[in-house]
């Protein structure tokens, strides 16, 4: 066959065109005949009990389709994994911005009005709102001592090693909450008639999240629910658990009303209700051997959950198997918990805990190097895991990498050396300090441990009688090429052209459960699946006689319309296997955490200016392994857009919070990188391949989360002497810290207490 | 316009529209965006932050970059407004949102009407941007993608066959 490969090169993005010209429809470009506008009506104090609620008599309460919780014909939950948040507030209020009583009407300007006029008193109850005061077990908020969840991982005997270490080196990192600020606010529209049942169009990740919450939210069968996915301005995870919220209130009130209803969140409501980044607390006390070598230790994982336990659980789950980062420990023992908080729950956001969890492990590497005395890099390169050892969870290396090829390639790329001993020169004098910083560490590809298993992905791929393809899955396109990688890989599996095959847009009365759109999962879960569907269409057309093994794609277009013909249709379906040597305990936590790992090393080169106490940074190094890359050009967009992302978890993006609630839920005052605010961002991939994925591809979505922040706080540490250990780092941050002490107080890392 | 109209009456509002001339009866202070997006039906133009901040609602108002969302729709009486409706039909375009598929330029696309007519604005006064120029010609609109660097790839590589030609 002459066909060239389509697999590795970068074909242009499916639906491209439709979003240069502004021809793609998201969900607010879309109306309905006789539509309703939806609002919710939200909570004002952070926990309490609803005493009253009062209709302001001026409004016309009778041109309103007004929604309680008691309107609710199934379970009043949000259907996930523990179903214990409400989709409307019955009693009790947990956290700020919960929603209460949902509103329509067909004019949205006089919806915010109708809001306002809903009065509710509450009977407040005491409420937390940090990690130390959810500990501290004062108030209970949830279950019984406010856990949501706990992970414990041991590998050997870490009591054992504490007396042969050489240092005992200890460190508190955290991080903050991070919006995910998609450009594209939450939205759906929810249409319903007792026939059909309900039906939601909305901007969504997972379409059968929804498709579940909503079958136990309106105690409606499986055939009476219908989730379309629209195209989808960007989710970041962000998209992945909310949109069931949403689809829920939007449905309900399209139950009430028997008329369409869209509910589309302003930007005020999507920042100050939806979820976020969990914040984290790390805590890391290791043992060390005079060559820097870690010989064991304990490390401690916190994240706040907020007030319900929604995906905190598997966000901690990815957090902790995470947490020793690329790392040889001979023994470790991990304690990682979930706490519940009366802020609005936290979620998914690209990287799911890994970037917490990573952000402290590099940043205490660069602590053992200064307490040991050697170099980032030396101390790094003494303890990268290499083939036939085995992580934290006690997964062996199977594969080939070189950790050291992948630090030694990146620190020739961004000049490192040279700069470091220019830097340290030039530093001397001046107000500009230049810093050159590094950071090594690993993204696991799809769910975690059985969690693949649990899934039991099913993806279809279906031929046309002109030839054309369909490659069936509910996985969802929301910027990351989605839609063209798959397309790729069952063209390439089929030997067509780019052209021939088409993805199905996500419509669970169309499409099968291939999963939710997460965990940087579907090119290389999905996607191999895909691969495999689509020979099965190829080889039902072989074994019938109608096609031989080398064809053109004529031929195969001929060979369909004839299988057609006979037999209506011709599809092929796939259904997850999991490979047989993936071993995973889920009591012990231990085993096979991830059916393969991407690595990579980053270099970020920062200014810290003294007179301002601004950091930029002025050029980013990403070296990563990832497999095969399917399509260059959309890889290379996926980390230059995470690495951006992770640029603003370090340096710009602070949450502040009042009793729970967010108060700069604004994009004028909460921060994101804009097109002045970036270095380049280098990009260079290494592929090893791998045996699981389509092609050899692995996961390569949130892996460039991970890196950046501990990356620019070394450079930031190289900068000005202070290994901060705290993000987001704004130049308060950096002002209160230099001028605590004296201006010539060296910041020597042996110098103890703060940073 | 009438401008005897009450602070709750609509009034009658007339503009050229991607070079359609337009008459609507408004609210004089709903915004441009709201009525390119529900009476005009041009779903193209995106809202992103309803603020003026992230860009995603860039037209052309007489020939200036404006963020429609800020824009009371009495301010654009007689004016000629060009949406990413209007700007895909110009030759001179074609080139620019070519060049956003093949870097990488796109990726959700909610940013990128917008995004596509600042680089326009940018291309008409700077016929060869440096980086610098480019940066700072799109510094009004917000993605949250693509880490830009595509974006900035697509417009440079534009410019390159603009002059090329």
């Amino acid at each position: 066959m002459t066909v060239p490969h389509i697999v590795g090169s970068s074909v242009p993005r499916k639906e491209g065109w439709d979003k240069v010209t502004g021809a793609a429809r998201y969900v607010d470009d879309m109306v309905l005949p006789g539509m309703l506008y939806g609002a919710t009506v939200r909570s004002s104090i952070a926990r309490g009990k609803i005493r009253n609620i009062s209709f302001d008599p001026s409004i016309p309460w009778g041109e309103f389709v007004v929604v309680t919780s008691k309107d609710i014909p199934g379970k009043n939950c949000i259907a996930l994994i523990l179903d214990d948040q409400p989709c409307l507030v019955s009693e009790t209020v947990n956290h700020p911005e919960e929603p209460i009583l949902l509103l329509a009407h067909p004019d949205r300007h006089k919806l915010r009005k109708a809001v306002d006029a809903v009065a509710i008193e509450y009977d407040p109850l005491p409420s937390i709102h940090s990690i130390e005061e959810s500990e501290r077990k004062s108030t209970i908020i949830w279950g019984t001592d406010n856990i949501l969840k706990s992970y414990l991982v041991e590998k050997g005997d870490v009591d054992s090693v504490w007396k042969e270490a050489a240092h005992i080196v200890e460190g508190e990192y955290s991080t903050g909450a991070q919006e995910q600020l998609y450009i594209e606010n939450n939205g759906v529209i929810a249409d319903y008639d007792p026939e059909h049942g309900v039906t939601v169009w909305g901007s969504l990740q997972c379409p059968y999240y929804v498709h579940k919450a909503l079958m136990t939210l309106g105690g409606l069968p499986e055939n009476k629910i219908r989730v379309v996915q629209m195209e989808t301005g960007g989710a970041f995870g962000g998209k992945e658990e909310y949109p069931s919220m949403i689809a829920g209130h939007a449905a309900l009130l399209a139950i009430k009303s028997g008329r369409p209803v869209k509910i589309v969140y302003d930007r005020m409501e999507d920042m100050v209700a939806t979820t976020k980044r969990h914040p984290s607390r790390t805590r890391h006390r290791t043992a060390v051997g005079k060559d820097g070598k870690i010989l064991g230790g304990e490390i401690e994982f916190t994240i706040d959950g907020g007030a319900y336990a929604t995906l905190s659980s598997v966000v901690l789950s990815r957090g902790t198997i995470h947490a020793g980062g690329p790392y040889h420990w001979p023994c470790v023992c991990i304690r990682t918990k979930a706490v519940a908080t009366n802020t609005p729950p936290h979620g998914a956001f690209r990287g799911f805990g890994a970037p917490q969890s990573l952000f402290a492990m590099e940043r205490h590497m660069d602590r053992i190097a200064h307490v040991v005395g050697i170099s980032p890099v030396e101390v790094r390169r003494r303890n990268f895991l290499k083939p036939g050892q085995s992580t934290t969870t006690q997964q062996v290396i199977r594969e080939e990498i070189d950790l050291h090829h992948f630090l030694d390639r990146a620190l020739e790329l961004s000049d490192y050396a040279a700069k470091k001993k220019r830097f340290a020169e030039e530093n001397k004098i001046g107000a500009r300090k230049k810093g050159i910083g590094i950071a090594a560490f690993l993204h696991g590809a799809g769910f975690t441990g059985s969690g693949e298993r649990y899934l039991n992905s099913l993806v279809g791929v279906e031929a046309a009688a002109d030839g054309t393809v369909h490659v069936l899955v509910s996985s969802a396109e929301f910027g990351q090429g989605t839609n063209t990688v798959l397309c790729q890989i069952a063209a390439e599996a089929l030997g067509l052209p780019y052209e021939n095959v088409a993805i199905a847009q996500p419509d669970t009365t169309v499409v099968p459960n291939s999963g939710p759109t997460v965990a940087s999962r579907t090119a290389m879960i999905v996607g191999k699946l895909v691969q495999s569907a689509a020979q099965g269409i190829k080889q039902t057309l072989v074994k019938t006689g109608l096609l031989g093994d080398n064809y053109a794609p004529r031929q195969f277009r001929a060979a369909c319309a004839q299988y057609i013909a006979a037999n209506e249709t011709l599809k092929s379906y796939a259904r997850y296997e999991a490979p047989g040597n993936v071993y995973w305990d889920d009591e012990k936590y231990r085993g096979e955490a991830y059916a393969a790992f991407a690595w990579a090393v980053y270099v970020a080169e920062v200014t810290v200016d003294l007179t301002t106490y601004a950091v930029s940074v002025d050029d980013f190094v990403a070296l990563q392994e990832v497999g095969k890359v399917i399509n260059p050009v959309l890889a290379e967009g996926q980390i230059t857009g995470g690495v951006a992302q992770a640029i603003g978890f370090a340096l710009y993006e602070k949450v502040l919070w009042q009793n729970g609630r967010m108060l700069n839920n604004q994009m004028t005052n909460y921060i994101m990188p804009g097109s002045l605010d970036l270095p380049p961002i280098r990009v260079f991939f290494e592929e090893l391949g791998n045996v699981h994925g389509a092609h050899g591809a692995k996961g390569i979505g949130e892996l460039p989360m991970d890196g950046p922040a501990p990356a620019i706080l070394s450079a930031v540490e190289d900068a000005t002497g202070v290994p901060f250990r705290s993000i987001p780092l704004l130049p308060e941050d950096l002002f209160e810290a230099l001028h605590d002490e004296p201006m010539e107080q060296d910041f020597s890392p042996s110098t103890r207490g703060r940073a | 316009m009438n401008t005897s109209a009450g602070r709750n009456t609509k009034c009658e509002i007339s503009f050229t529209v991607n070079g359609e001339k337009k008459r609507v009866l408004v609210h004089p202070m709903e915004r441009l965006l709201d009525v390119l997006r529900h009476e005009l039906e041009l779903t193209g133009t995106k809202e992103g932050c309803g603020e003026g901040e992230c860009g995603s609602c860039s037209v052309l108002l007489d020939s200036m970059l404006v963020n429609s969302c800020l824009v009371p729709v009495a301010q654009a009486n007689g004016a000629s407004i060009i949406t990413i409706e209007g700007i895909s039909t110009r030759d001179l375009v074609k080139p620019l949102q070519e060049a956003f598929l093949e870097c990488g330029g796109a990726q959700c696309g909610i940013c990128t009407p917008g995004m596509i007519l600042a680089a326009v604005h940018l291309l008409e006064k700077t016929s060869a941007p440096a980086l610098a120029d480019i940066r700072e010609g799109l510094s009004g609109n917000l993605c949250r993608c693509t880490g830009y660097m595509q974006i900035f790839e697509a417009v440079a590589s534009a410019a390159r066959r603009r002059v090329a030609k």
